[in-house]
């Protein structure tokens, strides 16, 4: 039992991570709907810029957690400006393959300044391990999961009450409507890639504090899919939720592979299992909006 | 359909013709036979590279059947591949001949991708993009796990090819038989193209719902065409395991099925001619890569250890300057490359 309570654990803290990461991608989604498959990626930038300002330019953490986020800021307005400003209006295949282009122009200017192996970051929290519920836990966890709660309950005050967030969500609801209302679509949509670089980046510094960082965090990226799909793709709430489902699912079914079966590694395939079950069951997910059509 | 001047057709068999005229069939023997004297004039090196670029063709013109053509984006193609090798080489482990593998694993990765075709009647557009991913990862998984099915990470080992008593056993022996296995597929998605099942995929990719209204069972449509997509898929892989005579889990990874939708982007999405083009590109882009950094490797002498990481970046930014740039791929630029010595002099 402890084993699965402890697995648990496990599964919601890197749960709360994928539902960061579900995050930037859902905010992308419902403003703009781009299906970024670049997600991962984004993490991974902001994972090394945070790196190499502690370690390699010696400024404090809080400092450098700072300028990353910053550095995030103009990476999402850079990449909505040049990458996908051209592409509105074209096909889905079209806007999914220049966000793969993207990650892999990403993926590669990260290894070309940091290489491929693992970087470690420098201590910030105490190592000692807090006993919750009698189940030791790392402090950087319970760090992990508070800062991705406190950033969902920041965004979701964002667009309920900001006058900001709510144009943002008018976007989303009915693009023309929005724009004859006095809404600049254009800056609504490099908002909403910044807000994602920016979240995605806090992903990827609470990550490279957990296990330290090499050029395959982008694969985290694809772990996006079963999240959003499950919480729906066009819902903030859906997405943590999801996160942390699909989270926890995926460490309790890798455990009790192991236990039960025998089989190794079943943490990659796992989610992706359950996002089969769900497109096939519930395709617009728990909180995803129903697309209702008619002939 | 835009007509040759001079060209006038006079029945609509005429205007659904694969080469519409004496001087485009002229052109195509002329083709055939280059190619046929290649392998004995160009080195071993290069004749390795025709001869990817001829699998990598096949692949990419069946993804264009699928994606460009029925307008059913797969994720999943790299893996249907694989799967298409490890049947193959399986069927040709126990002892079946050649053509016969090759085509058995066509038939189980034409099954395989069927059952995988089966949810696209319901989810469209990005839903069946990510649903195909995961057919990717999770087909990659049992690649992985597969126990003695497909060796698991050892992979599986495989002789040439052999027919009739003859073995296919050089570069140059291969090239022939890749060249005819790539003739035929081609021949095949042109005519595939042309036929009621071709028109039937166009106005599902056009309009989904106003074909359904004029009599095209969607499901029915969309099941043939992963159907015939994967099938290819599966010959591409058996030939693809055949020639490299190892077969193992990594080559069928996400990124295989990446390049392939970047071939028939940067080719031109719903076009034959274009696959080939993207074909040959994404084939010879790495090659070129590496050639340039030889030559300024004098001047950059890190540039060795930055190799894998250029190349990936470079794929990358051409994948994204032809989707802003050229939309249309390759087989557009060729279109009017052709307009513009139509009319040479007479350009205006």
């Amino acid at each position: 039992m402890e084993y699965y309570l402890q697995l648990i654990v496990n599964g919601l803290v890197v749960g709360g991570i994928y539902s960061l990461v579900a995050l930037g991608f859902v905010i992308i989604y419902k403003a703009t709907k781009v299906v970024n498959f670049a997600q991962g990626e984004l993490v991974m930038v902001g994972a090394y810029m945070c790196f190499a300002l502690t370690v390699q330019f010696n400024i404090p953490f809080i400092w450098a957690f700072f300028i990353t986020l910053g550095f995030s800021v103009l990476l999402g307005l850079a990449i909505e400006r040049m990458v996908l400003r051209p592409l509105i209006g074209e096909e889905h295949i079209s806007v999914i393959m220049v966000t793969v282009g993207m990650s892999s122009v990403l993926k590669s200017l990260v290894q070309l300044f940091w290489g491929t192996q693992i970087k470690v970051y420098p201590q910030v929290l105490p190592s000692e391990p807090i006993v919750i519920a009698g189940l030791p836990v790392a402090p950087v966890y319970i760090a992990a999961f508070v800062l991705s709660a406190v950033l969902f309950a920041i965004f979701s005050v964002f667009f309920k009450y900001s006058r900001t967030g709510i144009a943002m969500r008018a976007t989303a609801f009915d693009q023309q409507a929005a724009q004859s209302m006095g809404i600049g679509i254009k800056n609504i949509f490099a908002m909403s890639w910044c807000i994602a670089c920016v979240v995605s980046s806090v992903g990827g510094v609470i990550l490279g504090n957990i296990n330290g960082i090499n050029s395959h965090i982008g694969h985290l990226g694809l772990k996006v899919f079963p999240a959003v799909i499950l919480g729906g793709l066009d819902s903030l709430l859906g997405a943590a939720l999801g996160g942390l489902i699909i989270g926890v699912l995926e460490n309790v079914c890798d455990g009790a592979a192991r236990q039960l079966l025998g089989l190794g590694g079943f943490r990659e395939v796992a989610a992706f299992i359950i996002l089969v079950i769900i497109l096939m069951i519930k395709p617009y997910g728990l909180f995803g909006t129903k697309e209702i059509e008619r002939v | 359909m835009q007509g040759k001047c001079g060209l006038f057709f006079t029945s609509y068999c005429g205007e659904a013709r694969i080469f519409q005229s004496g001087f485009q069939k002229l052109m195509v023997v002329l083709l055939i036979a280059a190619l046929c004297v290649a392998p004995l004039v160009l080195d071993v090196f290069t004749t390795s590279v025709m001869n990817l670029i001829f699998i990598s063709v096949i692949g990419a013109v069946s993804l264009n059947l699928l994606t460009g053509v029925c307008g059913q984006i797969s994720l999943g193609h790299g893996a249907f591949i694989g799967v298409g090798a490890y049947a193959a080489g399986q069927c040709s482990l126990h002892g079946v001949p050649f053509p016969l593998a090759i085509l058995t694993g066509g038939l189980i990765t034409a099954m395989v991708g069927m059952v995988f075709g089966v949810p696209s009647l319901r989810l469209k557009g990005i839903y069946l993009a990510i649903a195909t991913l995961a057919a990717q990862l999770v087909l990659e998984y049992v690649f992985l796990h597969g126990g003695v099915l497909t060796g698991g990470s050892n992979g599986l080992l495989l002789d040439p090819p052999q027919m009739f008593g003859f073995s296919f056993d050089t570069e140059g022996r291969m090239y022939y038989l890749l060249f005819a296995f790539t003739a035929a597929s081609l021949l095949m998605v042109s005519n595939i193209m042309r036929s009621k099942y071709g028109r039937a995929f166009v106005s599902i990719r056009d309009f989904y719902l106003s074909a359904e209204i004029v009599g095209v069972n969607l499901f029915w449509y969309k099941l043939i065409a992963f159907g015939v997509s994967s099938f290819l898929a599966g010959v591409a892989g058996g030939l693809w395991g055949h020639y490299t005579g190892y077969i193992s889990a990594e080559q069928f990874n996400i990124g295989l099925s990446i390049s392939y939708l970047a071939m028939i982007i940067i080719g031109g999405l719903g076009s034959v001619i274009g696959s080939v083009f993207g074909a040959i590109f994404i084939v010879l882009l790495p090659e070129v890569l590496n050639i340039v950094a030889n030559g300024v490797g004098a001047y950059f002498p890190d540039i060795a250890q930055h190799i894998v990481a250029l190349r990936e970046g470079v794929f990358g930014l051409v994948l994204i300057l032809f989707l802003i740039f050229e939309p249309e791929g390759l087989a557009n630029r060729w279109r009017l490359a052709k307009a513009y010595w139509k009319l040479y002099p007479f350009a205006h």
